[in-house]
């Protein structure tokens, strides 16, 4: 516990930066969303994660690359503690949203701020309109007026609106694929949370209903900073800001993604997004 | 085609058949059983059957009402006796429970499901019938919702188990509870499972005499309240069975399917209930 409050203090009181840095916009004109320093994140006695640093841009899209196993989505658990749900799993070192620890604080809170979507699409056994409204209702939203109003919004800014108004109270799982991702985006978003973590969120879908999602997350980086983990990297080159490459554990390099596809600064960064391995 | 083919061939062709044949006379004893109440009861069930009270000894005609009733009754307290901590106990094994203090539930629960139904009987007896000196409907539930305990825990633990991680997590991430995740997405996903489970620790129930024989004892009249001795078909159908009246035999019979009856439509009612419920799709 002390180690972390420390890393908090240090990483707070000299905003030291180690990333970014060719290229980058001056530290003073940015405005970090989540910031992470000395993160060590450990399954039971095996370690997963390696000294971890970055800083990352709010209002923009941030993409983590790697090969299998590399711990990208383990440090995409980390930022909502989702990894709380596996038994001996901890995380070490300082993590912040804004200014607040989310190592120490109030888990549900934390959830509320950083959505996230996963993998396979993971609509719940309900309605689309009772998908979509479960976030504000365990938070306490009862009114039916908010609750419609909430649902048609985050459906909109999930571009499924169109396709689902009629049939709000058909299951959700009367969907396809797409449509249901894009319900579980619309679910997460339907608590306008502050950053929305995004696991490999097409890799079960076509390129359209890829090409859909990925139009998707320009316009939602507007009111959102979203992370997405992809192991396609033109998706990666396609929709992110910055890129960041993990392997095995640790985060090799972190960078704006044209600087990491164009002119990586590392060989192992060169070596994976030229195909040498991976 | 060589030998060692042609023995192979025969093991694949020997092993089917086996496999088929059991598989066949497993359900041939299930409907042979059902055919021969339905044929049995069906001829001695009538409109009186379900509405009179029994006759007395050398007179023909007469029903069981009462004890139609008296099981009705006693399922509904068993199912009030043994459903809640049932249902609960397999919520915390599935979803809260640590290691050690799990393991000892699920090995209680195995073996309170082996202990013989006439030794439940003998616990209700002792501490319902002795203090109030008297056969009760109350003991004779109580007896019967003690034994669905065991089966309640574990099936729902066992419906739990099949709702996907994946749900759990979606949940959490939106800022639920975890207990709010378990009451609202996992036990809804696998309500019909758990419905399920309940109906047929139901129906194992249903069917049990043993420990009716000194706890609900028997009535040849209606049993008012819950505080009387009261008829059951199951105990009805011992007493008929095999007493020497020929009359009594065929509404042994009738009883019998009555018994079946009543536990038919219990699960069909469940499962309208829970049809219009949405699931999630099997993978």
């Amino acid at each position: 516990m002390t180690a972390t409050s420390n890393a908090v203090t240090v990483l707070k009181a000299t905003e030291e930066s180690p990333s970014l840095g060719r290229g980058a916009t001056p530290r003073a004109q940015l405005d970090f969303k989540l910031r992470v320093a000395g993160l060590n994140f450990y399954y039971g006695a095996k370690q997963a994660l390696y000294d971890i640093g970055l800083q990352i841009l709010v209002h923009r899209i941030t993409a983590l690359i790697g090969p299998s196993g590399c711990g990208k989505t383990t440090f995409l658990r980390t930022l909502n503690r989702m990894y709380e749900t596996v038994p001996r799993a901890r995380a070490e070192g300082a993590v912040l949203l804004d200014d607040e620890d989310v190592l120490a604080m109030d888990v549900v809170s934390l959830r509320r701020r950083v959505g996230m979507v996963f993998q396979k699409s993971n609509p719940f056994p309900k309605s689309i309109f009772d998908n979509v409204a479960y976030g504000l209702k365990v938070n306490g939203t009862r009114r039916k007026g908010a609750l419609a109003e909430a649902v048609e919004r985050s459906l909109r800014r999930a571009a499924l609106w169109d396709e689902v108004k009629g049939q709000l109270h058909k299951s959700a799982y009367a969907l396809s694929g797409g449509q249901q991702q894009r319900l579980c985006i619309a679910r997460a978003l339907a608590v306008d949370p502050e950053v929305l973590l995004l696991d490999e969120p097409c890799s079960a879908l076509d390129p359209i209903a890829t090409a859909k999602i990925e139009e998707l997350l320009f316009d939602l980086k507007e009111t959102c900073t979203i992370i997405i983990v992809t192991h396609n990297m033109q998706q990666a080159a396609r929709v992110a800001n910055d890129t960041g490459f993990f392997l095995l554990g640790r985060l090799i390099e972190f960078n704006r993604t044209e600087m990491i596809f164009k002119t990586p600064a590392r060989r192992e960064t060169e070596d994976y997004i030229t195909g040498r391995f991976g | 085609m060589g030998a060692r083919e042609t023995w192979r061939k025969f093991v694949n062709v020997f092993m089917f058949s086996l496999t088929g044949l059991c598989a066949f006379t497993a359900v041939g004893f299930l409907f042979f059983i059902l055919g021969y109440l339905l044929w049995n009861g069906g001829r001695a069930l009538n409109w009186a059957f379900l509405t009179h009270l029994p006759t007395p000894v050398g007179e023909a005609g007469g029903g069981m009402a009462n004890a139609i009733v008296g099981s009705a009754k006693l399922l509904l307290l068993a199912s009030l006796v043994g459903i809640p901590p049932g249902f609960l106990g397999g919520v915390y094994l599935g979803e809260f429970g640590g290691k050690t203090f799990s393991f000892l539930v699920r090995y209680t629960t195995d073996l309170l499901n082996g202990v013989p139904s006439i030794v439940v009987g003998i616990f209700a007896y002792t501490i319902v019938v002795l203090p109030l000196r008297h056969f009760s409907t109350l003991a004779g539930g109580l007896a019967l919702g003690v034994m669905m305990i065991p089966i309640a825990v574990r099936s729902t633990e066992e419906s739990l188990r099949t709702v996907p991680q994946t749900l759990r997590e979606g949940a959490l991430a939106l800022g639920a509870s975890k207990w709010k995740t378990v009451a609202t997405v996992v036990v809804p996903a696998a309500g019909r499972g758990i419905v399920t489970g309940f109906v047929l620790d139901l129906a194992r129930v249903a069917g049990e005499t043993a420990p009716l024989l000194f706890t609900a004892f028997s009535n040849r009249f209606w049993s008012p309240g819950w505080n009387q001795p009261t008829a059951s078909l199951p105990v009805m159908v011992f007493t008929y069975a095999i007493s020497p009246y020929e009359d009594w035999h065929r509404q042994a019979w009738a009883a019998g399917l009555v018994l079946l009856l009543l536990v038919l439509v219990t699960n069909i009612a469940a499962r309208l209930l829970v049809s219009g419920r949405m699931s999630v799709p099997q993978v």
